[in-house]
């Protein structure tokens, strides 16, 4: 027997929505879906009009529909956002290039300016040169906060006033319990924020319009508007920790779906005690970048590549941040130690 | 996505090489029994030195039990609480100046009526424990959970606050104290029967009704937390203790404050895992085992011949994915092989950790959740969790709008009123007012009970709430003040219009 769609309860429904049980027929999920991204953004205050929003496309899901999304309510609602796709390419052959097709792609069918800024025009060095010189394991390391910093550089060239990301439910949940689980508290407050304002020169205020979108709607909607999108899964393993997270989330989703809200509930709803010591958001000394250390993390990491010794940006050296700063040499036994690279 | 705010572990550091020595690194003397974390061995006699001293030192850091007061010792039969009997006896014996000055009282809920155990088997384990309490000197009292069919609805609303309770008074508590040690101590005690109070079989009938009533075993979990709390309570009250103790160990509050997460219980965090939970106003519970991992406790009751009963509880026998309390339990447990410094890193989070929502113990009553006693976490704010669930379950159940030829309302993103919400006079707040008259939306079905109920409720027991499959089982205690609620604040709504400021008539 046909199950009706509970929304408009005239067609067959075609999906039952992950987040709330309901079935729902194609059209009404769209809506649905559409109207809980337009809500958000309205409830958030995340534009405001004649404001100019970058959109982070990196070729996956999460991006291809917000992209899409932003597009669509942007005319729809007549925020008086002037849009535009901005697009890392990290210098990964074969796995970048076929994402970046996409994104191009994108571009024509959504009819929006992109900006692809590439790590080699931003640091002189590609992810392939990178991976070259620190191997396989450490890398990730490197695009994660080489990409941070190039989506504010992109942004800036742009003269973009705001960067919207990607990022789903799912991620924020993830990050919630990732952030429990390490007892990073400074971050377990910041990691539910909606946006984020600017927090320092260099740096771009950010949001995630999808943050109560969770991830199989997304693919949902993609699937049924038949968006094109590659999947952009890191090609690298994740953290080990935040690989559990994942792994944990999706096991309490398959017990109780609200899970994903529940726990992005817990987080929006801690605070921290009075007294803790937080630590202190200072800027780069070199570029200028927020930094709790003198040298931002981008900063130590082209140094040591740039000085051959790629150990440099993994682990915390921070005694040797000065030493950095002033170019001077380092010594035979401290140059020893990061040198070698486990393969 | 690559992982942009990780911390990547030192990997040059030198590993720390354990040292081979036997030697207990306390004294230095006699040889090493047990080893704690990596590198802490230590003798028997130094091991036990440390044990004590860590109970000491948890209520003498805290301040929060006068001497003289009466503590009541939830006991479950577990190792961790019948471990912090031990230590209360300890510290009860030890020289004047180290001495504990308490008055103990122990409780054991008997929850065999919900966990199928028979009659003879919940007399077996009864007794089992008796003979450990009696061997204390302590008062006891056993309580059956079939119990909590009768309290009164005092339980769940206004308490005193603690500065009017003669009880927390230094002085008179110091009296207090003279008087309980003085009867409790020469004359034999009337709660202490050798068996379970007679339980009504429809009681326990009755019970059992009200925890089937929970379609999942995460929501009857829960459930039973909360009458198990109550029940608690109740009894402090009713027997004069102004502090419950329980044994929840360090191993224990990580997995407790990571399923306070996932099960949306963000905001009480503090309170289900801090040192003191002060949600009752006059009863504090307390924490003194929260130093302790599960493993040292084990060390210590296998080495000091501490005992414990075995009793089963809801989860016994069955998967890891049966609950969400079940499931987390058993990803910590999982984690701790793989990183042993996750317990202790959750736990550390426990401490720097405070609700945001006003401190319950100041909230009106018709603030704090009618199940766990928190202040409310559900005010319909902008852009939250709770209003995006809301707006899903509404905009599931509504036509979209190009279907029926309706016309989309053009909005600006400025504007903060969310267009197409339920009410038609718009603005969230006069929604999550219409919200505590009906379902989600002011036009839909109302089904009475079940989401009258609702609006008295935090998120999470919320959660709970929406699991059963009706209310019809809860306690009479819990439905008299719900209705009770639900006529102040219909009284609240109409004279509204002459109330000058909210909050002014008290309840
Ligand atoms: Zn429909
Ligand atoms: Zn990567
Ligand atoms: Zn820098
Ligand atoms: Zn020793
Ligand atoms: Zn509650």
């Amino acid at each position: 027997m046909p199950v009706l769609c509970s929304g408009c309860k005239e067609k067959r429904a075609a999906l039952k929505r992950p987040k709330t049980g309901h079935s729902l027929c194609k059209e009404c999920f769209f809506w649905a879906f559409e109207e809980e991204v337009h809500r958000t953004i309205v409830a958030a205050k995340l534009f405001k009009p004649g404001e100019t929003v970058g959109i982070a496309a990196s070729g996956g899901k999460d991006s291809t529909v917000l992209a899409h999304v932003m597009k669509l309510l942007n005319e729809r609602y007549s925020y008086g956002l002037e849009l535009m796709l901005l697009s890392v390419d990290e210098g990964i052959t074969g796995y970048r290039d076929d994402s970046l097709e996409t994104v191009k792609r994108n571009q024509q069918q959504y009819e929006l300016p992109l900006k692809i800024v590439s790590y080699e025009e931003l640091y002189g060095w590609t992810m392939d040169a990178i991976v070259k010189q620190v191997g396989l394991k450490n890398n990730c390391t490197f695009c994660g906060v080489f990409r941070r910093q190039a989506l504010d550089r992109g942004a800036i060239m742009l003269k973009v006033d705001k960067i919207c990301t990607g990022h789903n439910a799912d991620d924020v949940a993830e990050t919630v319990l990732m952030n429990v689980l390490r007892g990073d508290i400074a971050r377990l407050r910041r990691c539910t924020a909606i946006s984020t304002v600017s927090e320092g020169e260099g740096v771009v205020p950010r949001c995630k319009p999808l943050k109560y979108a969770y991830e199989k709607e997304i693919v949902l909607y993609a699937y049924f508007k038949k968006l094109d999108y590659f999947s952009t899964e890191c090609v690298y393993s994740p953290n080990a920790y935040r690989g559990h997270a994942r792994t944990f989330l999706k096991d309490l989703e398959s017990v109780r779906p609200s899970s994903i809200m529940d726990v992005i509930h817990s987080g929006e709803n801690l605070s921290v005690r009075d007294g803790v010591k937080m630590p202190v958001q200072g800027t780069c000394n070199r570029c200028g970048y927020i930094s709790s250390q003198a040298l931002c993390k981008s900063c130590v990491l082209l140094e040591g590549l740039n000085r051959g010794l790629p150990k440099l940006g993994i682990g915390k050296h921070h005694r040797l941040h000065d030493k950095l700063l002033s170019q001077q040499p380092l010594t035979e036994r401290e140059e020893r130690k990061l040198k070698s690279v486990d393969f | 996505m690559c992982q942009v705010e990780e911390d990547y572990r030192d990997g040059l550091e030198r590993v720390e090489v354990p040292s081979v020595s036997k030697k207990c690194v306390k004294c230095k003397e006699a040889s090493a029994a047990v080893v704690i974390r990596a590198g802490d061995t230590y003798c028997r006699g130094c091991f036990k030195e440390y044990f004590i001293h860590k109970f000491r030192a948890m209520l003498g850091k805290n301040r929060i039990i006068f001497p003289g007061e009466k503590v009541l010792l939830a006991v479950s039969g577990g190792p961790s609480s019948c471990s912090m009997l031990s230590q209360v006896r300890e510290g009860l014996s030890l020289n004047a100046h180290k001495k504990l000055r308490f008055s103990p009282g122990i409780i054991y809920i008997d929850e065999g009526g919900v966990v199928g155990q028979t009659v003879e088997e919940r007399r077996r384990t009864v007794a089992e424990l008796q003979a450990m309490f009696k061997a204390t000197g302590f008062p006891f009292h056993t309580v059956a959970l079939e119990q909590v069919m009768d309290l009164p609805s005092s339980v769940v609303a206004m308490a005193p606050s603690p500065s009017e309770q003669p009880a927390s008074n230094y002085k008179e508590a110091v009296g207090h104290f003279l008087q309980s040690t003085s009867s409790s101590r020469s004359t034999p005690q009337d709660e202490e029967q050798t068996s379970l109070p007679e339980v009504p079989e429809a009681h326990t009938h009755f019970l059992q009704q009200l925890i089937g009533s929970a379609k999942t075993l995460t929501a009857r979990q829960d459930l039973l937390n909360t009458l198990r709390q109550h029940l608690l309570v109740h009894t402090a009250r009713t027997e004069g203790y102004g502090k419950v103790m329980l044994g929840d160990n360090c191993t224990r509050l990580a997995v407790k404050l990571l399923t306070s997460i996932t099960l949306g219980r963000g905001a009480q965090l503090a309170q289900d895992t801090g040192f003191s939970d002060a949600r009752y106003g006059d009863i504090t519970l307390v924490r003194p085992m929260r130093d302790y991992s599960a493993k040292e406790i084990a060390y210590y009751n296998h080495m000091f011949s501490v005992a414990s009963v075995f009793t089963p509880s809801l989860d016994t026998k069955t998967t890891d994915k049966a609950s969400i309390q079940r499931l987390t339990e058993s990803f910590v447990t999982k984690l701790q092989e793989d990183f042993p410094s996750t317990v202790s890193t959750i736990y550390r989070t426990s401490e720097k950790l405070q609700t945001t929502c006003r401190s319950s113990a100041k909230a009106e009553p018709s603030d704090k959740c009618l199940l766990c006693v928190c202040a409310l976490d559900t005010a319909v704010e902008n852009a939250s969790a709770f209003q995006a669930t809301l707006t899903s379950e509404q905009l599931s159940q509504t036509k979209y709008p190009g279907a029926a030829g309706t016309e989309i309302p053009r909005q600006n993103p400025e504007s903060s009123a969310p267009s197409g919400q339920c009410c038609s006079s718009g603005g969230a707040e006069d929604c999550g007012r219409a919200e505590r008259g009906g379902g989600g939306c002011c036009s839909s079905a109302k089904e009475p009970e079940t989401t009258d109920l609702k609006s008295l409720l935090c998120y999470s027991c919320q959660l709970t709430l929406k699991d059963m499959s009706s209310v019809e089982h809860l306690p009479q205690y819990i439905l008299s003040e719900a209705q009770r609620r639900q006529r102040r604040s219909q009284m609240r709504e109409e004279i509204s219009e002459f109330l000058l400021e909210d909050g002014e008539g008290g309840d």
